[in-house]
Parts: C-alpha cells; structure tokens; sequence
C-alpha cells in the first residue's frame, strides 16, 4: 500500500496574530509554526495502515523553506520520504490554486490512498483532499472515523452531522479527509529523528510546474471581526473576578 | 444569470440550514438584481419539491433520479454539473453542511472555480459579491471576492436568519439529469448512530465545558469542582474528547451535542466555530479564558480573561458562600 500524506504548516495554535500593513495577509515575521493538527491525525492513520499493511508513507507540503521543519517531523515519526514543494507565496491562496500545485506533483506518484487532515486551523477551508480526487480523477471520502482495507477497496466510517454515523465502500485510489482524534498521535522517538536525517526529501518548486487553474477567488483585506455581541469583560485578580462574576450571575442575569 | 440555492434534503426532511442558504441566496439575489432560484435532488422528492414552492423562489428545479436516492460526491456532483451548465446561474449558494463539505469542493473544481466555504456574512460592490469568511477558528475575518462566473459559496450555520415560507407559488421545472450507474464509485451503506447515548446534555440546565486551557487530564479535577459545586453537568470540546479525558458523548459542538442550558461556562475554550454551533443557544454564557481575543469572548455575557487555575478555584470559593 503505497499512501501520500498531505501535511500543511500552519502557525502555531495561540499564535498572536498580527495583520500585515497593506492588511492582505499577517504579518509572518514573528510567527513560530506547527504541523496542521488534523494533518498529524492524517499521518499518524498512514503509518498505522503501513505498519499493518506493509508499503510506503510519502509525505506532500507546499511552502517556503520553513516548512522542512515539518516535513523532518512527519520523517521522524515514520514516513518513508517527502516531496516539499517549494513556494512563498501560498498563504492566502485560495484552496484550489494549492491543490492543483499539490495535484501536478502527486499524479507522477500513482499512490493507492491520498489521506489529509478534515481542513487546517488557518484558513479552514476544508477543500484540499476532495479537489485533489477531482484533479486526480479518485474517489473520496471526507471527515473518516476509521479505515478498513479490504484488498481493492477500503470501507471508511464517515462522521455525519449530529451524532450520526455512515460506512462507505470505495475503490482504490481514493483520498481521504480524516477527522482528529481517529488514533492516538505518537511522538517521533530519538531513533526516529536520527533516521529523519538520512531520508529523501525531492523538492519542486512550484514554478517549474504547470497547474491546469488560475486563482478565482482572491483575499482582498484581514481584519478583526467587529464584536456583535456586547460581552462585560470582568477584571482584577482571580478572587475580586470571581466575586463579581457571582454578583453578576445572581442580580443581573439572574440565574444562580 | 441567477442565484441558485442548493436546498439539500436527507430521507425527505430539509436539513435545517437548507433555509439559512436560501436567505443569504435571497440577499444577494435582491443586491444584485437578479432571480433567486432554488434546486431539490433526490429521488421521489415531489413533495419536497412543492414545499420549496411556498418560499421566495422564483423557480425551483426538481432533479429526481433513481441514482440521487442515496448522497454520493459522484452522484450529486454530476447532477448539479448539469444544472449549471444548462442554466448558467452566476452564484450558486450551499449551506455549510457536512454533506457539503464532501461535494461542493469536486463540483467548483469541475468549473475550475474556487469554492468559497463557510461565510459569515456577504456585502455587494460594483454589482459584484464580496463574501466574509473566518479565518484562524473565528480570530479573524477575511473579504473574499470572486472572479469570473459561476460562483460558489457555502453559508455557516447560523450566520443568516432562516427564510419563513411565504404564500408563494413559485414555478417547479423538472430538469432531468443523466447519469450512469457506472460512474458512481462510492457505496454509501445506511446511516446510522452510535450506541444509545447515556448522557443527554441537551436536558441540562448548567453545563460546565472545558477546552484545551486545561491542558492536561490530570487537571480536570479543577473543573469537576466547579460543576460539582453547581449541581452542573460536565461538557468538553472536541480535542479533550479526542484525546481520551472525558467520553465523546460529553462533547458540546457540529459533531457532539447541540445545548441550550440556562448557564453555560466555557472554561478554557477558544471558541471554533464548530463547538459554538453547538452551544450558542444558552441563556448565559461565562467564558474563562487566558487569550483576550478568543472568538468565545464574542458570544459570552460574561467574560474573565485570566488563568482558569486561579479564577475557576476562586469561583467556586464564591459559589460556596454565596450558597452559604
């Protein structure tokens, strides 16, 4: 079973944002970046599936330099090997402009499973595993709770909405968007980070290729969201915050 | 050169944001000046059909096929390929459902075109549309314009006050579409729910939820105190279920429990869109947490930016006497 991860580098959860001066996209300068965490669900499923089936985990990122840190991480934690796909200025991309960069690597590979996180937590578009089936001409299945191989094809369970579930059978290739929380993330081990070091990592940069789209959908201005809702925000230290918070709870809103 | 709303329909029940979408669909439709459409699939959806007659639409499609009975990306995205080329609308409006999220992005990619997902809000300009989204779990917010036609967007739940039915009859065109069982890869098996749940939030009248902020399991006695203290029930967020601290059927949000109760404290919760969906509709909200710019601070009534280690202990100190 030969499965591509598609991992994305997102700044790291917490981050103290800050919006560029023409207020297009952040200002990148301070920002420490992680690996998307439903990507880490994504990865750590393929290598539980290697480890069961045998075969390869190849790892897929797009973006500049900084990103071969996470692309180290994935090795260290097991992948076989990555392709880092080298551009600067995805940031505020719309979702298929990056997939169709992603697309143009990945159709070389002829993988039998594409698996991504359910979407990143910046831009939270939700579209990277279903638009690379398009491209690739695979099946999918989004938001997977578990994957069963059964030779040819693989049974996934899908999350509905409210608590409902459904299992769906699809042939091979396919791509699937994970949900988190699917298996217990694993940490690369010493051993681990030293054999990262020996792995191959292809880089392409993104202008050697030729995607078959043009950006449709472009990010004219960020900004903080204007508060709609007029919330009382109490300070002080924690017992005065706590006394007013009770006072308030008992004679204003009145529900303790 | 209309807007057309996808009203989507599982077992021949809309699904509750279809109506939201036709709203936000409604408003763009009037900005623009153009007619406002709406689209039914499914199989045997004559009923469904009829009913989506009553509401604003100025036409809405009945696409009913043998292979639409059952959702599959394949079958949906065909069918609605077919539809917008044949009638060309410049907008097409979805709700920002799981089904959604599945098809929605195949079927822009068909056109080439950008999917536009989860809006919050959208203004026109120079007879164009401009689409507000979230960006970073609800920190901030982007202007997200289009080019080129068609577009494709798909409308949060919540973020457009659903579309009543009016007295309207609106005409049904019937648009047959082709489709080959053969292209249908997937399998859909029946839906179904886990075992019986033994916790039912959504009866409660005090929840204390806790998120990340938490950080590890070891600490969750901290927040058990309090809802000890309030006679309350224990909710979490997605990543403490996740992660094993507390079992998935306490988890509040799109994929957990919808909750109404009269007090809700999120103690440690950012606030993702997806958790907020599902606790919204609470009387009183208190949020606890270290992050002044957290997205729950803009739905709470009351908001404490601080360590919870300190306030939470604190607070049940004061609930103490106050009960003394």
């Amino acid at each position: 079973m030969k499965i591509i991860v598609s991992v994305k580098q997102v700044p790291v959860r917490d981050s103290l944002l800050r919006i560029n001066g023409e207020g297009t996209w952040l200002d990148e300068s301070d920002l420490s970046y992680e690996m998307n965490e439903p990507d880490a669900y994504a990865l750590e499923e393929a290598l539980q599936l290697k480890e069961k089936l045998g075969g390869e985990v190849v790892v897929i990122c797009a973006g500049p330099q900084r990103v071969s840190q996470t692309i180290r991480e994935a090795l260290a934690k097991g992948a076989d090997r990555a392709i880092h796909v080298q551009a600067e200025d995805l940031g505020p991309r719309d979702a298929l402009t990056t997939a169709a960069l992603l697309a143009a690597v990945l159709k070389a590979e002829l993988p039998d499973m594409i698996l991504t996180g359910l979407q990143s937590d910046d831009l939270g578009y939700g579209q990277t595993g279903v638009i690379l089936a398009e491209l690739l001409g695979y099946a999918h299945a989004t938001i997977v709770m578990e994957v069963e191989p059964q030779g040819n094809t693989i049974r996934v369970k899908r999350e509905l909405e409210d608590g409902w579930f459904q299992n769906v059978i699809l042939p091979l290739p396919a791509v699937l968007t994970v949900q988190s929380g699917i298996k217990k993330l694993r940490y690369a081990t010493l051993m681990g980070i030293k054999k990262a070091k020996t792995k191959e990592v292809k880089t392409v940069s993104a202008s050697d290729l030729v995607p078959d789209t043009a950006p449709s959908a472009l990010m004219e201005r960020i900004y903080l969201p204007a508060h709609a809702k007029h919330t009382q925000i109490l300070s002080g230290d924690p017992k005065d915050v706590a006394r007013q918070l009770v006072e308030k709870l008992r004679f204003e809103a009145r529900v303790l | 050169m209309s807007v057309l709303v996808v009203l989507e329909q599982h077992g021949g029940k809309w699904n509750r944001m279809a109506f939201e979408a036709a709203a936000a669909g409604k408003m763009i439709a009037e900005s623009l000046g153009v007619p406002l459409q709406a689209v039914v699939l499914g199989s045997a959806i004559d009923g469904l059909a009829n009913d989506a007659a009553r509401y604003e639409f100025r036409k809405v499609f009945a696409t009913d096929n043998p292979l639409l009975a059952r959702y599959t990306p394949d079958g949906y995205t065909a069918a609605l390929e077919q539809l917008i080329r044949a009638h060309q609308p410049r907008l097409i409006v979805f709700p920002h459902s799981y089904q959604v999220r599945d098809y929605a992005p195949k079927l822009s990619t068909r056109f080439r075109k950008a999917f536009i997902s989860d809006v919050v809000g959208v203004k026109t300009e120079n007879d164009q549309a401009v689409f507000v989204r979230q960006l970073f779990q609800g920190k901030l917010s982007a202007d997200v314009r289009a080019n080129g036609n068609p577009q494709f967007a798909s409308v949060q739940a919540g973020a457009f006050r659903a579309m009543e039915p009016g007295d309207g009859q609106a005409q049904i065109e019937r648009f047959a579409v082709k489709l080959d069982s053969a292209q249908i890869r997937s399998q859909p098996e029946e839906p179904f729910r886990e075992a019986q749940r033994s916790v039912d939030l959504t009866a409660a009248d005090v929840i204390v939820s806790v998120g990340r902020g938490i950080k590890e399991k070891d600490n969750l006695p901290v927040v058990e105190a309090l809802a000890g203290v309030l006679g309350a029930e224990l909710a979490a967020s997605r990543p403490i279920c996740d992660n094993g601290w507390l079992p998935m059927e306490r988890q509040v949000g799109s994929s957990g429990q919808t909750v109404s109760p009269r007090i809700y404290f999120a103690i440690g919760i950012s606030g993702a869109i997806q958790h907020l969906v599902g606790m919204k509709g609470s009387k009183t909200v208190v949020a606890i947490n270290k992050d002044e710019n957290a997205p729950i601070f803009e739905t709470a009534d009351y908001g404490a930016v601080g360590d919870l280690f300190e306030i939470v202990p604190a607070l049940v100190e004061e609930i103490k006497k106050s009960k003394a």
